[in-house]
């Protein structure tokens, strides 16, 4: 499995991209924050950030005694670099030479 | 649609195919960072992180710890900016971590902005692009296109 499919595959799954926003709206929190707002086990919110990290989504930091999630947004930017603007751009070219063509015969 | 709040501690990080040293080269020389850090040349002297923007602004901040090719601590102060540089200077932290197959994890720690809130909200769109550039310029040899 290379880089983008582990993204892919960790954006798969409903209750990964909903601790995704919990930590987009307030970054840095503990396990045990994270698993009050879910319902589901500990080691169900451990497994699903495990694989957030192997994604590189999801950073993990010692801080103290406590151990905080962080959002990494830079996988995500990639691949909106890596699929996004390509087909946007092809598209906004389409709709740039479509204008065009109906102002030239018009 | 929530809204964020700026935050006070911010980490960015990615995976480079590439050494520590390569890694370590790229981020602490001028030749390199103004090929992906918005041309601003960076480079290490006498204990201070001095940067020189395409534009001819320079600034320098505290170099905190230095522990080539694997950590770099250093003061970050927005002189880039007007409004930002009179906030409170903030801190950044950057790992470098070998994994395998040749590969280098690249953390950059972005804390200690309380008294920042305007920086807080204006880097994180700085660091995806900055990371993003060093990932490419390590990996294909050319800086991001734009």
């Amino acid at each position: 499995m290379d880089d983008d499919d582990r993204i892919f595959k960790a954006l798969a799954d409903p209750t990964r991209r909903h601790l995704l926003d919990r930590l987009f709206e307030r970054d840095g929190r503990t396990l045990t924050e994270l698993e009050s707002e879910l319902e589901m086990t500990r080691f169900g919110v451990m497994k699903h950030l495990r694989v957030l990290e192997e994604a590189g989504l999801v950073v993990a930091r010692k801080q103290g005694r406590e151990k905080l999630h962080f959002l990494n947004p830079v996988p995500i930017r990639l691949i909106h670099d890596r699929w996004i603007d390509k087909y946007t751009e092809h598209r906004v070219a389409a709709l740039a030479d479509l204008k065009s063509e109906l102002e030239e015969s018009a | 649609m929530t809204t964020m709040t700026a935050q006070t501690t911010q980490v960015y990080s990615v995976f480079i195919k590439a050494t520590p040293e390569q890694v370590w080269d790229a981020i602490t020389k001028p030749e390199f960072t103004e090929r992906y850090f918005y041309g601003v040349r960076i480079e290490l002297r006498d204990g201070r992180r001095y940067s020189r923007t395409g534009g001819g602004v320079e600034w320098d901040e505290p170099v905190l710890e230095c522990e080539p090719p694997r950590r770099l601590v250093h003061g970050w102060s927005s002189a880039y900016d007007p409004e930002m540089a009179a906030e409170e200077p903030s801190r950044v932290t950057w790992e470098l971590e070998p994994q395998d197959h040749g590969v280098t994890k690249l953390t950059v720690v972005h804390d200690k902005l309380e008294g920042a809130p305007k920086t807080a909200a204006s880097v994180s769109g700085g660091w995806m692009f900055v990371l993003s550039g060093v990932k490419t310029l390590l990996e294909t040899g050319s800086p991001l296109a734009g």
